[in-house]
């Protein structure tokens, strides 16, 4: 070990470390500290005086079958976003390892959707698949299925999935690529002379080595679709039709902001946090040693 | 096992390079066929399409008599070791021995028996359970090999598989494949460009320049014989040396001293004069006796090349006058760096060198040790 360098003047490290501290207490734990506080609380109807209930809020939040169902849809959607996007990802990433003229081009229009905000990517959805003026919605019925996510809780969910992973297929699918250029060509032709077709070089060699991205890909999508996906289903179906596509975070917003039902909201942001935290420690614990082969 | 016939094969990349334009080797049953040359002369490449990962761009290569051309990697029942070892980095020693094994089908038993008794040829029984990242150098290359074996194929294909190791290991792993091919009696070509190990390995030897050909056959006759100035400073260590002849023109006195011409038999000093107008000459103009009329380069094998103080020289012999710049004991040998005709010649004597640098001598190389080499750089006589 080198010898640790020491400086004499004692105030200085202290100021140097005082602006981002004093960021992270204002912007973190300030706020996060107020909503601990917050959950802890019951508002009167009129909100002129609130009392301390210690744990009440998160008894009633937890036994709320309206959260017990906002826990099921953000189950649904994350899973089936984080699967739709990275499934995509791969197989057009894996299509683009392929293609030899024009590979610049067609990543980088890969790319472009990435840099649409969440809610004009719902927008664009929303118009496309709109009951009454969606040009694609209107081609749906023209084929015979009935589409209607304005009333339908399945199809609204479908079209939140579609739009939210749409947007993340482009993060996944640089990683992809970039995991895909990393393995080197001659593990794939040594398999080949083994005798593995493409199907089986692919399944036992390429996906295999791609593990690594996967996993922090999932641990991102996962986490992109707790939180990140707020806008997409504000824009497209704002938690509707009924409760249908009301995730976690979109409950938050409508308890707290909408509804004004603060202890509560307060309670469920709690929570979330708690899931931030745990879900940050994964992706501490696993993501940052990935799995490293050779 | 098979045989291995290249007819004319040509490969021009997708870029319009043209890597290998045009080579015929017909390479017998169980024989080690080594492919040597200097980097970017197109082995990889030959090698490559023998293998079935690069596609032929003209001529047929067939194994067993049947063109292959078309067929796949997959189906050409072929084993490669490649340079970096390629083992799959995610499978255990064990898996990746079984790998091709399985992909054919092979039952479970079988692919038992044969990893086993094919890890402990290669020494590797304790290593099964180890993942490639957990291997030495040397481990994995016999990973490779022993992965190469243990499915039995029709060609074995090495590309550089030394090359990664340090000296001594290289050593000894030449000697463990060229025994193992011997035992297997698998046909195999092997490329390097590393001239001593294309020495010692190969039954032929196929030595490439530019994408071509340059000669083909055993070893020791190519060393005894080499077919063009390319081979000539390609094989053998250290390479022959090369001395350009020019022919003097009418009336123009040779340099050499009238003693030298006797010296080398070449008759009078009176004579000489007339002589050396039409005779080659090295370009210090001393006279070269014996040279075929075609010849425009004189070698001769360090080796074949002895040194002499005095001014008395054997008959037959050609006496080169040369300045000693440098001496390098390496033990059982020396190595003489001389200046002499304008160029560089080395020489090599048994045992300790008696000149020292600075020393002024004569380089005396019997007539039958000489080689010729016409303007094209081909061999004559
Ligand atoms: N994929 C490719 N596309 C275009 N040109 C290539 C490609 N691969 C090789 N070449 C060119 O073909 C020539 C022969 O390459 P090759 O790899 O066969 O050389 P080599 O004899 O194996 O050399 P080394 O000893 O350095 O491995 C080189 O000039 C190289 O630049
Ligand atoms: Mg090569």
């Amino acid at each position: 070990m080198s010898p640790r360098v020491v400086f004499p003047n004692k105030i200085l490290p202290y100021l140097l470390l005082a602006p981002q501290l004093a960021i992270t207490l204002v912007f973190f734990y300030w706020p996060a500290s107020q909503a601990l506080y917050q959950s802890m609380l019951r508002e009167d109807p009129f909100g002129l005086k609130s009392q301390f209930v210690w744990f009440d809020n998160f008894a009633r939040v937890l036994a709320d079958p309206n959260y017990l169902n906002s826990v099921r849809v953000t189950a649904v959607f994350s899973i089936a976003t984080a699967a739709v996007a990275m499934v995509t990802a791969l197989l057009l990433a894996v299509m683009a390892d392929k293609v030899i003229r024009g590979r610049g081009l067609y990543r980088t229009l890969m790319i472009w959707p990435y840099a649409v905000a969440p809610a004009i990517a719902g927008m664009l959805w929303l118009f496309l698949f709109n009951p009454s003026i969606g040009t694609l919605a209107y081609g749906l019925r023209w084929l015979g299925i009935a589409w209607n996510p304005l009333l339908d809780g399945g199809d609204a969910m479908v079209l939140v999935v579609a739009a939210a992973s749409w947007k993340q297929i482009s993060y996944n699918f640089l990683f992809f690529v970039a995991g895909l250029q990393a393995i080197p060509k001659t593990l794939i032709e040594a398999a080949a002379i083994d005798g593995a077709g493409p199907t089986k070089r692919f399944w036992t060699i390429v996906f295999p080595l791609l593990a690594p991205t996967t996993f922090f890909l999932l641990v991102v999508n996962t986490v992109y679709a707790f939180f990140d996906t707020f806008g997409i289903i504000h824009a497209v179906t704002g938690g509707g039709p009924g409760k249908a596509t009301e995730t976690l975070v979109y409950k938050v917003y409508n308890d707290g902001f909408v509804n004004l039902i603060l202890g509560d909201s307060a309670a469920q942001s709690v929570i979330l946090m708690v899931i931030v935290i745990a879900l940050t420690a994964i992706q501490f614990r696993y993501v940052e040693k990935k799995v490293h082969y050779g | 096992m098979a045989t291995v016939d290249l007819k004319d094969v040509k490969k021009i990349y997708a870029g319009g390079v043209e890597a290998v334009k045009g080579v015929s080797i017909a390479i017998p049953d169980k024989a080690l066929c080594v492919l040597v040359g200097p980097s970017g002369c197109g082995k990889s490449t030959l090698l490559r399409m023998i293998a079935g990962l690069e596609s032929i761009s003209a001529g047929t290569v067939s194994i067993d008599g049947k063109v292959v051309n078309a067929i796949g990697p997959t189906e050409r029942d072929i084993a490669m070791v490649f340079q970096n070892y390629a083992l799959y980095p995610h499978m255990k020693v064990y898996d990746n021995m079984a790998y091709g094994l399985r992909n054919r089908g092979t039952p479970k038993d079988e692919i038992d028996k044969r990893v086993r008794e094919t890890a402990k040829t290669l020494e590797l029984s304790a290593l099964l359970d180890r993942r490639p990242r957990e291997l030495s150098g040397g481990q994995r290359q016999r990973v490779a090999m022993g992965r190469a074996i243990v499915r039995n194929p029709k060609v074995f294909l090495f590309d550089e598989p030394l090359s990664n190791l340090d000296a001594k290991l290289r050593g000894q792993m030449r000697v463990e494949i060229k025994n193992l091919q011997r035992a297997l009696g698998v046909t195999s070509v092997y490329v390097t460009h590393d001239q001593l190990e294309a020495m010692t390995l190969a039954d032929q030897l196929v030595v490439m320049n530019a994408g071509l050909v340059e000669q083909i056959g055993d070893p020791l006759d190519i060393y005894e014989k080499p077919a063009s100035t390319f081979v000539a400073s390609f094989i053998g260590a250290p390479p022959m040396n090369l001395l350009a002849l020019t022919r003097g023109g009418a009336g123009r006195m040779p340099a050499g001293s009238p003693e030298e011409m006797a010296a080398v038999g070449h008759g009078s000093a009176a004579g000489s004069t007339a002589l050396a107008s039409a005779a080659p000459m090295l370009t210090d103009g001393s006279v070269v006796p014996f040279a075929p009329q075609a010849a425009a380069t004189l070698g001769f094998r360090p080796e074949d090349a002895d040194v002499t103080h005095g001014a008395e020289a054997p008959g037959g012999a050609l006496a080169i006058p040369a300045a000693v710049e440098a001496v390098e004991p390496v033990g059982a040998e020396s190595f003489l760096y001389c200046a002499a005709a304008g160029t560089r010649i080395i020489v090599r004597v048994h045992g300790r060198a008696t000149a020292r640098p600075g020393d002024q001598l004569r380089v005396v190389v019997r007539a039958e040790k000489l080689h010729w080499f016409d303007q094209a750089g081909k061999r004559v006589g």
